[in-house]
């Protein structure tokens, strides 16, 4: 009883750390290059650089770089309001395009290394469903 | 250094003929500086309006949000289906029957997700509107094969003279497939009955395999749907990609070419194809060069603006600018930009009082005064 007991354990527990298993940076930046195309492009552009005085830009981004837990809120549950980027505001609205937590995963990795943006590490799942409405 | 400069020379050459060859520039509007009122506040994107009277009428919000409004006082009506927000998708158009006083009837678009297969796509919905609550829900069509991609939704909703329905749906980010496959939905305008039967006179209605609601096909993401008001023929404007945003006249079986023609590149500045007109293929109206990003359409019939009486006002969401346009014998003479900056306009119409009323993305609905103001 005690062996079946903890082979279950031992199953349901990798089992578990299978589903947590992030996938390799390179293909989290893929993936969310495709995301990227999919869901953010029309405004923030091919190049990252966004529409004057209307769409912030992503590419080398001080607002993105200082702020990554408030980047990923805005991507799950959408961003209004003042923000100041790279010293211009931008008053806009940005609604909650529907993405899962995975998703906003991979397209924050594809954004934080792209068109000259670098970032240590890499931003999990596990950081995106932390991420609470406020 | 001398072929570098040439070249330059030869480009600009190019560049100015193909822009002479398009139709009017846009002008800023002379005469009296037209401004808005806000009617209702709130609404991060009214997406469709409709209106049952001079001071009642309907708001969608596309984050899945249906809108009473009485005398500017919003209340959320009860009753609404799933909806699958993502992307460019969530609920959508909504219009009024046209025997609503009797019937109660409202039509609207939404994303869906039903079925088995995972996204979504557009489906158009009935119900009959009781105080704030939707009773008998009923799903009248549901485009097939779903997608998790975010784009091209459609949709509006507009009727004929005798009563069929019309609504979009858009490529659904997979122009290589739908638009020009009249076995699969996207990429399409569809023709309805009102109870939600196929009109059997449609243009598909006997071809083997062909989706029966199919009125025309080819099109990119319309976004803009209207009866004329004289001629009683259905207009539509979808989005292009970057350039070759498109108005059209909607005939039975029509192919509006997308992607085998367009004016219009790929986001990314690479061409889809160098053909813009082919035989069989409808030539639009009119092609915005380069894209405005056309959204909600309506005609100015009123009084109330003595110097736009007969025009077409487009909303522009990448502008943030009303488009007017002066248009004789179906050719655009003149445009010009109204309220520049006033934000993206997602939807206009003309109320019951034959002012103009425009939704307006993180601002709600506003109304154009009249110059000088009507007493």
């Amino acid at each position: 009883m005690k062996y079946l007991l903890s082979v279950y354990c031992i199953g349901v527990f990798s089992f578990l750390s299978y589903m947590q298993q992030e996938k390799p940076l390179k293909q989290s930046i893929l993936d969310g290059e495709e995301i990227y195309q999919d869901f953010c492009l029309q405004c923030h552009l091919d190049n990252g650089k966004g529409v004057e005085n209307a769409f912030p830009p992503l590419a080398k981004s001080d607002y993105l770089q200082n702020n990554i837990e408030a980047s990923i809120r805005g991507v799950k549950y959408g961003l209004r309001g003042e923000i100041t980027v790279n010293g211009k505001t931008y008053n806009g609205v940005m609604v909650n395009q529907g993405l899962d937590e995975e998703e906003i995963a991979d397209v924050m990795n594809y954004i934080l290394n792209s068109w000259g943006n670098k970032t240590e590490g890499q931003i999990t799942v596990a950081q995106v469903l932390e991420v609470q409405k406020q | 250094m001398k072929k570098f400069t040439f070249s330059i020379v030869l480009c600009s050459l190019f560049f100015s003929s193909c822009a002479q060859d398009h139709g009017p520039k846009i002008q800023d509007e002379l005469g009296p500086k037209y401004i808005y009122e806000t009617v209702v506040d709130g609404i991060d994107i009214p997406w469709g309006m409709t209106f049952i009277s001079e001071t009642e009428m309907l708001v969608t919000e596309k984050s899945g949000i249906l809108y009473h409004v009485l005398d500017g006082v919003k209340s959320e009506i009860s009753g609404l289906p799933e909806i699958y927000v993502r992307g460019q998708g969530g609920l959508l158009d909504i219009t009024i029957a046209p025997d609503f006083e009797t019937s109660k009837v409202i039509f609207f678009t939404a994303s869906s997700s039903d079925g088995e297969a995972a996204g979504g796509h557009t489906a158009l919905y009935r119900a009959e509107l009781e105080g704030t609550s939707l009773q008998k829900l009923k799903q009248l069509y549901k485009g097939e094969g779903n997608t998790k991609k975010g784009q091209h939704w459609g949709s509006r909703i507009s009727f004929d003279a005798e009563g069929h329905l019309y609504f979009s749906i858009g490529d659904r980010g997979n122009r290589e497939v739908n638009p020009q496959d009249t076995t699969r939905d996207g990429g399409k305008i569809y023709r309805l009955n009102q109870d939600g039967s196929i009109p059997t006179d449609n243009p598909f209605y006997y071809e083997k395999g062909s989706k029966q609601a199919i009125y025309s096909y080819g099109h990119r993401n319309p976004q803009g749907m209207l009866t004329h008001p004289v001629t009683g023929a259905i207009w539509v404007h979808e989005h292009g990609p970057r350039g070759g945003d498109e108005i059209n006249v909607i005939g039975a079986g029509k192919n509006y070419g997308w992607p085998t023609i367009t004016y219009g590149i790929n986001y990314s500045g690479t061409p889809i194809t160098s053909d813009t007109d082919l035989p069989g293929l409808e030539q639009p109206l009119y092609y915005w060069l380069p894209s405005i990003a056309p959204s909600g359409m309506a005609f100015s019939t009123s009084d109330n603006y003595p110097k736009w009486k007969g025009n077409l006002l487009v909303g522009s969401l990448k502008f943030e600018y009303l488009e007017r346009l002066v248009i004789e014998d179906n050719k655009v003479k003149e445009r010009h930009k109204v309220l520049e900056g006033v934000g993206r306009i997602r939807n206009i119409k003309q109320g019951p009082d034959g002012l103009l009323y425009l939704g307006v993305e993180g601002k709600g609905i506003l109304k154009i005064i009249p110059q000088p103001p009507l007493n």
